[in-house]
């Protein structure tokens, strides 16, 4: 429950299982054959990101690292390389989560840039020490396009909590 | 006896030690799983929930291809037959002298002492997925542990060598492709009957290593593996020598092929059943075993490596 820059409304607790549910989802986005595309976001990284900048106390590093672990599993990567990689960016969102939501969603995204940018770089990293080359720039393109979603997520995963406390029929949301 | 005050809200350990933690455990991952190869474990455990979730996700997609040739027009269908028929035709002929010449080709072969070529046959599987990752040119199979498929056995499909099972899974099975970074198949020119070992390039491609300059290979020169390995049955493509750079610095051509197989596709495949193990003559066994890993390429360690596995 933070208050951001843009609105002193104080939201409704989030729900754990909605939490949950997102991150399914985007685990199920991640699975989808997409990978022939250029500039497909990492779902699950951008989602691991939102929630350890939103709720850094339910979303942690113990959650990116299982959740790492099974995309490394699904991808036939080297175990460790995903799970290393979002650990990282935890870590950085929970760190950075009071400074990043003092600002505008545009200078938010911003600011998560650099996070993602990170989870592919170690990546990167973890193959060029196994002794792979560089797969291109498009491999870059995934974060730049997550941030571009950054305020629509926002909006679009805030909904719940932005609902009345007591429900009333006769007002819309 | 100094008294600490007792914390007001419980947080758990401070973040930073639980960051080195993490990436203490994920560093250990990584090298235990890339020098060591150990973790087969771990990663079958956690495919038990990984691929039920990964078919799910790649059912909308299998829905619209199956809606697609639901409502693929009449015509195109009895086009396709009749092409299909046609092709048949065709090929008979080819076939029924080849399997005359194959009965003559054992006769010589025994006639002259030679070793006999093995039969080959196999099972049909369906490629389920690709890896999302750029780096890994894998793909997933619908048969495992369960159709008794081992780690090791080559995989075809109707134009030629797609892979080779790596890992394997109560369900599933992993393949490397020959375009993958790590796969060697150990190849010949077909016009030439040059022998050598083709790499994958990690980008769709391939490349022949350790031909010398001057060496007579041409594009368009087809490729087929020449079974030396033990482990790819012979005579089956491989690719096809489309660009050649000699370089007078460097002492070997650098030869660039393409896939014969359709390897970057989604369509059937063919695992081949495994080679029994050749057995060297008595005198030849113990040199070799004396000699040890020493004289053994690099190739052929990462192909043992690979095996050991299952």
């Amino acid at each position: 429950m933070q208050t951001s820059y843009s609105s002193s409304r104080i939201l409704l607790p989030v729900r754990p299982w909605f939490i949950g549910f997102t991150l399914l989802t985007a685990l199920l986005l991640n699975f989808l054959p997409t990978s022939v595309w250029p500039a497909v976001p990492d779902w699950l990284a951008l989602l691991i990101v939102f929630w350890s900048v939103r709720e850094p106390r339910l979303v942690g590093m113990g959650l990116a690292f299982v959740f790492g672990l099974v995309m490394d599993v699904a991808d036939a990567s080297l175990l460790g390389q995903h799970a290393l990689a979002y650990v990282l960016a935890a870590y950085g969102g929970a760190a950075l989560s009071r400074r990043i939501l003092w600002f505008p969603l545009g200078q938010q995204a911003l600011q998560v840039f650099p996070l993602l940018l990170l989870v592919q770089l170690v990546q990167l990293a973890v193959w060029a020490v196994v002794g792979a080359d560089f797969p291109g720039m498009a491999y870059l393109l995934g974060p730049l396009f997550a941030t571009l979603l950054w305020p629509s997520l926002t909006f679009l995963l805030l909904l719940p909590q932005h609902q009345a406390v007591d429900r009333d029929d006769n007002r819309p949301l | 006896m100094d008294h600490q005050p007792p914390p007001f809200f419980k947080r758990g350990p401070a973040p930073l030690a639980l960051l080195s933690f993490y990436v203490a455990l994920a560093v250990a991952l990584l090298v235990v799983d890339a020098r060591f190869r150990a973790l087969e474990v771990v990663r079958q455990g956690l495919s038990m929930f990984t691929h039920p979730v990964q078919h799910l996700a790649h059912l909308p997609a299998q829905f619209f291809d199956n809606a697609g040739s639901y409502f693929a027009s009449l015509v195109r269908l009895q086009d396709e037959n009749a092409q299909l028929k046609r092709a048949r035709l065709e090929n008979v002929a080819t076939l029924l002298r080849s399997q005359q010449v194959e009965v003559e080709n054992e006769r010589l072969r025994k006639l002259l002492g030679v070793k006999e070529r093995r039969q080959v046959s196999g099972q049909v599987a369906q490629i389920l997925y690709s890896a999302r990752d750029p780096y890994a040119r894998r793909i997933v199979i619908d048969k495992g542990q369960q159709d008794k498929v081992v780690a090791g056995q080559p995989v075809i499909d109707d134009a030629g060598i797609v892979g080779q099972v790596t890992r394997v899974f109560p369900f599933v099975a992993e393949v490397t492709l020959i375009t993958d970074k790590e796969q060697a198949v150990p190849v010949q020119v077909v016009r030439t009957g040059l022998r050598s070992v083709v790499f994958g390039l990690g980008s769709g491609q391939l490349e022949l290593r350790f031909v010398p300059a001057n060496a007579d290979v041409q594009n368009g020169d087809v490729l087929v593996t020449s079974g030396l390995d033990g482990i790819f049955p012979a005579g089956f493509p491989v690719a096809k020598v489309v660009h050649i750079e000699s370089d007078t610095a460097y002492s070997f051509a650098r030869i660039f092929c393409v896939p014969l197989a359709a390897v970057e596709h989604f369509s059937e495949v063919m695992v081949l059943d495994p080679l029994p193990a050749l057995v060297l003559p008595e005198a030849l066994a113990s040199e070799v075993a004396s000699k040890g890993a020493k004289s053994s390429g690099r190739s052929g360690q990462a192909k043992k490596k690979r095996l050991k596995k299952d």
